[in-house]
């Protein structure tokens, strides 16, 4: 069985793994990379739980090929921090009890974060399509709307 | 094309924890030397929070700082046998269990504390800040966490506590269903608004009014995500997700989200949740648990406020564009009631 | 307290109601503290099952059945173990003990399912054989290459169909496709006063049909577990179950295996609603890994979550009320079916829950209700949120508006009328405490506009319940009806009728007198003392029954009447 070495940038790192033939990218990131964030929902891209942005654009990481992100950059909800210090969404999410299971978390602050990193100040139907991908089963989406728009509004912590 | 409002109402209650009884919780509760607690369960949470409110509850009971407490579940080799989390029963079994396990821990701690002070450890209090004091003499003080090394290092106590909470197993009448369900309920109303589109069948819920009855909100935060997300749960239950939509025929079964739908962001109605508080007489700080059955009333007053619509009774869920403009068809064109 | 954010709904404490009842100064219950595990949600650092890295993970897949109900003539797995990544394929000679109901370990049931089927399959999706290989995408494309030779056998997916003679037998351990009850009715009985008699005497009677569809949990993990060697000869579980010990139960009992080689770790689970408590995936997984010494997952992909994966089963109710032109509802009937599927996993639990919930928060001096638990050749069924109670409230609450159009009344003030109140005797023969039906219809009403008459607008629970509305009926109809024979009943079936204990906390229940039942029981007691019972109950013994009397607590067997070896 011929592995795929696949030489990619993740999270602001240099990343170097080999994936198995037809290995999607969610499955390649969470085995051969070990970052666990992207979660498997479906697997057949409707879920939005394995979303992570390539090269800026959010992706459904269950429908990429690992072998097309060489060269890329990958970004995942690991590296929404920076160091020790919190994405305001994240700190918006706690505070606005935005997570229950926690599941769908890491794809859906991923959708977020790209959302105001395209548009900073969305009103409350940006903030609903761009999230439209990301199936919560938990909250009803109210406090997650809510969460992003305290961000986008600067009413949420730094 | 119309689209025609329509208001529905239904009211329910749900019983608390397994049905019938037999179904154990177990908790265990400990101390480090610097008074930091850890309780050990087998509880499951599934996001309802089962870490966090028994974190609570745990806290009160002990009469520490929240942050002094750390919850740590799930692991068979550590964690005393728990039924599971199911049927509403976390908050109500396990909560109890909590409160037994920490009331015994806390009694150890207090009579650590007198050994400390040279005092009666019924002359003791917790002020819920990591300071243990004499009533009425808050000067007279120790920290928990001087306590706990005293009790570790030097007097060789053990601040640890264990509790079990089990309602003993009813029977049920073969002839007259006599049974014991449960000891207790919770409640719940709601009020739903929906608009239906006479031409293409399609309903909208537009406004939730609810009010749910849960004994003792232990977080009001931790209350407001089950009623929220639960409702939403219900109103997908009433209009838009199942596995069968031709039951009892298996056709057309959905295997992927594209197929099986549920509300998106985009479809939420408002829900304007008022929150009652009619303790349990043997619920955890009087709590019952609302994980259940705030999806329920949703149901019926979608079906409710459907009829009061278009005149259309539906009585086969879910409501489905499909079965609204049969029925419109069958009543010879939408016949609005806007009664409620 | 109100917290109302610009755009967003509201919620509001209505601290007002109940107020003597609570004492409000605590010091960290009723806050609304951050959530212990949130930080862990956002940082994408909560160990989910899956969320555990092994050196050598293989993948399990499961063959399954394409047919709703079928004999298996022969299972051929050669060409499967002869696949690419392959490492072994199970089937069910591979299973230590491959017979299993879910509520086994609380003594409840016949065992009915396999782990892995061998003989026959009841629905769609029933795994045969379960591939494991070093990749996913093999484990997937071997478990197509297993090859199955069926025969076809006839099948029955409505409710009421499966239960006239002549049906398919779905589970041929049970005569007509019905779960029997206490060794002894093919459903379980809900009799309280004699509606047949007060159906006369009512100014309407009012008929519903209603019908609930199987719902997914659908949460967005899917079941699965990991499991692995561990040092000192165990076995480590990473399971999404919602109840570790009853999975654990479950894998040492299929497995054979002493529960203290087995080490389950869980606790953070990406939902539930119901859907993982069938404890399927530990003991493959764990079955997997003791016959290739290297950590075995196996999970369900979404298709499998949605169509194996066990729904909230249909549910099938029939609804009579008897009601009074002032809309007093006076006799209420029920006959219902609860869809168990193929398989009876927790379905026949959800029927007595469903029965102590009936006629729902309301007092009506006649109830009467058959509840069955019934067969189909369809995914079997298992918990959901609302676990036997979501499809009756639904058909109750439906049915209420009708009634409220019947009588021409107002739906909410119908309900107020009818609610239960403290101090009044339930259908189940226990006494209404706590109520609180009243006090959330009346805050609804409020908010949504909708104006009470003075009479409803001053109703509480506290208040007019009690005094004649506690007394039991005197005269209570039973029957004989949906007797089955040939099921050893033990000697527990037969009972004085109350509860052996107390409930812990509750005031003691004074135990209702039980009315005689009618002359076609004449195994049944005589005339029963108002005093509580004895703490040992009075029963016939078979001969051929050598256990001794029973005293102490209530066991799940004597419900369905199995006694376990």
């Amino acid at each position: 069985m011929a592995k795929t070495p696949v030489t990619f940038t993740l999270n602001g790192s240099a990343k170097a793994a080999f994936a198995n033939p037809g290995q999607n990218l969610l499955d390649f990131l969470r085995r051969e990379v070990g970052d666990l964030a992207p979660k498997y929902g479906c697997g057949q891209g409707t879920c939005g739980a394995c979303t992570v942005t390539i090269d800026g654009e959010t992706m459904l990481s269950c429908l990429v090929l690992a072998q097309a992100v060489e060269g890329q950059d990958v970004r995942t909800a690991s590296g929404l921090a920076t160091g020790a210090t919190l994405d305001p969404l994240q700190v918006a999410f706690m505070d606005h009890f935005a997570a229950q299971c926690g599941y769908c978390t890491p794809g859906m602050l991923v959708s977020a974060r790209a959302l105001l990193d395209r548009n900073p100040r969305p009103g409350r139907e940006d903030v609903i399509e761009a999230i439209s991908g990301n199936l919560c089963r938990c909250t009803g989406y109210e406090p997650i709307i809510a969460a992003i728009l305290a961000v986008a509004n600067g009413k949420a912590r730094a | 094309m119309t689209v025609h409002k329509g208001r529905g109402f239904a009211a329910i209650n749900y019983p608390i924890g397994m049905n019938l009884g037999g179904d154990p919780s177990q908790a265990l509760v400990h101390s480090n030397p610097d008074g930091k607690f850890t309780v050990a369960l087998s509880a499951i949470d599934l996001g309802q929070g089962m870490k966090s409110v028994t974190r609570q509850i745990a806290a009160e009971t002990l009469g520490v700082p929240v942050e002094d407490v750390y919850v740590d579940t799930a692991d068979s080799d550590t964690g005393p046998h728990d039924m599971g989390s199911f049927a509403s029963r976390g908050t109500h079994r396990m909560g109890n269990a909590v409160i037994r396990a920490s009331e015994e821990a806390r009694q150890v701690m207090l009579e650590a504390a007198a050994e400390e002070l040279e005092v009666d450890a019924g002359d003791l209090v917790t002020d819920g800040k990591g300071n243990i004091h004499v009533r009425g003499a808050a000067s007279r003080s120790i920290t928990t966490m001087a306590a706990a090394q005293a009790a570790q290092f030097r007097q060789g106590r053990t601040i640890a506590g264990r509790g079990i909470f089990l309602i003993p197993l009813s029977e049920v009448d073969p002839e007259t269903g006599e049974m014991s369900p449960v000891t207790t309920f919770a409640h719940a109303a709601m009020l739903v608004t929906v608009e239906v589109d006479d031409e293409t069948g399609e309903v909208a819920v537009t406004d939730m009014q609810s009010a749910y009855e849960v004994g003792r909100a232990l977080n009001p935060k931790l209350v407001e995500q089950q009623l929220r997300g639960g409702a939403w749960m219900g109103m997908s239950h009433a209009a838009w997700e199942t596995t069968e939509p031709y039951y009892p025929t298996r056709d057309h079964r959905p295997e992927d989200f594209n197929t099986y739908i549920m509300p998106g962001p985009g479809d939420l109605a408002p829900h304007h949740i008022s929150i009652l508080e009619r303790p349990a007489a043997d619920g955890p700080y009087g709590g019952k648990g609302p994980g259940e059955m705030c999806a329920n009333p949703v149901l019926p007053a979608v079906v409710n406020a459907v009829y009061d619509a278009v005149g259309v009774r539906i009585d086969d869920l879910p409501v489905t564009p499909e079965k609204v403009l049969r029925g419109i068809q069958a009543i010879g064109g939408a016949k609005p009631r806007q009664a409620l | 307290m109100n917290d109302m954010t610009s755009e967003g709904p509201m919620v509001e404490f209505r601290k007002d109601l109940f107020a003597d009842e609570r004492d409000d100064n605590l010091n960290e219950v009723g806050k609304p503290t951050r959530r212990q595990d949130i930080l862990g949600h956002v940082t994408g650092r909560s160990p989910f099952f899956d969320d555990h890295l092994f050196n050598g993970l293989l993948h399990m897949r499961c063959a399954r059945s394409p047919h709703h109900h079928a004999r298996i003539r022969r299972i051929d797995t050669s060409a499967a173990e002869k696949m690419p990544g392959v490492v072994r394929v199970l089937t069910g000679r591979d299973v230590p003990v491959n017979l299993n109901t879910l509520l086994s370990l609380l003594d409840f049931g016949l065992d009915d399912e396999p782990l892995l089927s061998e003989t026959k399959v009841a629905y769609i999706g029933e795994p045969v054989a379960a591939v494991i290989a070093e990749t996913e995408a093999q484990a997937r494309a071997a478990a197509s290459a297993v090859h199955v030779e069926w025969e076809v056998l006839p099948h029955v997916l409505d409710v009421e169909e499966a239960i006239k003679p002549g049906a398919p037998a779905v589970l041929d351990i049970y005569p007509n496709n019905k779960f029997v009850y206490h060794g002894k009715y093919d459903h379980q009985k809900l009799r309280y006063g004699d509606v047949d008699a007060a159906f006369r005497g009512v100014d309407h009677v009012v008929e519903g049909r209603y019908q609930m569809s199987p719902i997914e949990q659908a949460p967005i993990e899917t079941c699965g577990a990991i499991a692995a060697p561990e040092q000192n000869d165990r076995y480590v579980c990473y399971t999404s179950t919602q109840a570790l010990f009853f999975s654990l139960g479950t894998a040492a009992k299929m497995l054979k295996i002493p529960s203290s080689r087995l080490h389950f770790i869980g606790g953070t689970v990406g939902g539930g609603f119901g859907g993982k408590v069938d404890s399927i995936h530990e003991p493959l997984a764990i079955l997997g890994t003791m016959l290739t010494g290297r950590p075995v997952k196996y999970a369900w992909d979404r298709a499998e979550e949605m169509q194996v994966g066990a729904p909230r089963g249909a549910e099938r109710w029939y609804i009579t009320d008897g009601v009074m032109a002032n809309g007093r509802i006076v006799a209420r009937k029920f006959i219902g079916y609860f869809d168990a599927g193929a398989y009876t996993r927790l379905s026949s639990y959800a029927i007595i829950k469903g029965v102590g919930h009936l006629p729902g928060p309301y007092t009506i001096p006649n109830v009467y209700a058959d509840v069955f638990c019934v067969y189909t050749n369809r995914t079997p069924a298992t918990a959901m949120r609302g676990f036997g109670i979501t499809g009756v409230d639904f058909a109750i609450e439906a049915h209420m508006d009708k009634i409220a159009e019947t009588v021409g009344m107002n739906p909410i003030e119908l309900r107020i009328l009818n609610a239960y109140r403290d101090g009044d005797m339930k259908a189940h023969r226990r006494e209404a405490k706590n109520c609180a039906l009243i006090e959330c219809a009346q805050v609804v009403a409020e908010k949504a506009g909708v104006t009470l008459s003075p009479e409803f607008k001053a109703a509480t629970s506290m208040t007019g319940g009690g005094g004649a509305r506690a007394a039991l009926p005197a005269f209570t109809a039973t029957d004989e009806d949906g007797r089955v024979e040939g099921f050893a009943a033990t000697s527990y079936a037969k009972k004085s009728g109350a509860s052996s204990a107390p409930v812990p906390g509750a005031a003691p229940a004074s135990r209702p007198a039980r009315v005689q039942a009618s002359a076609q029981s004449p195994a049944r007691p005589a005339a029963q003392p108002a005093s509580p019972p004895s703490a040992a109950p009075v029963h016939t013994a078979d001969p051929a029954d050598k256990k001794p009397a029973r005293s102490g607590a209530m066991r799940f067997s004597s419900l369905s009447g199995f006694r376990r070896r």
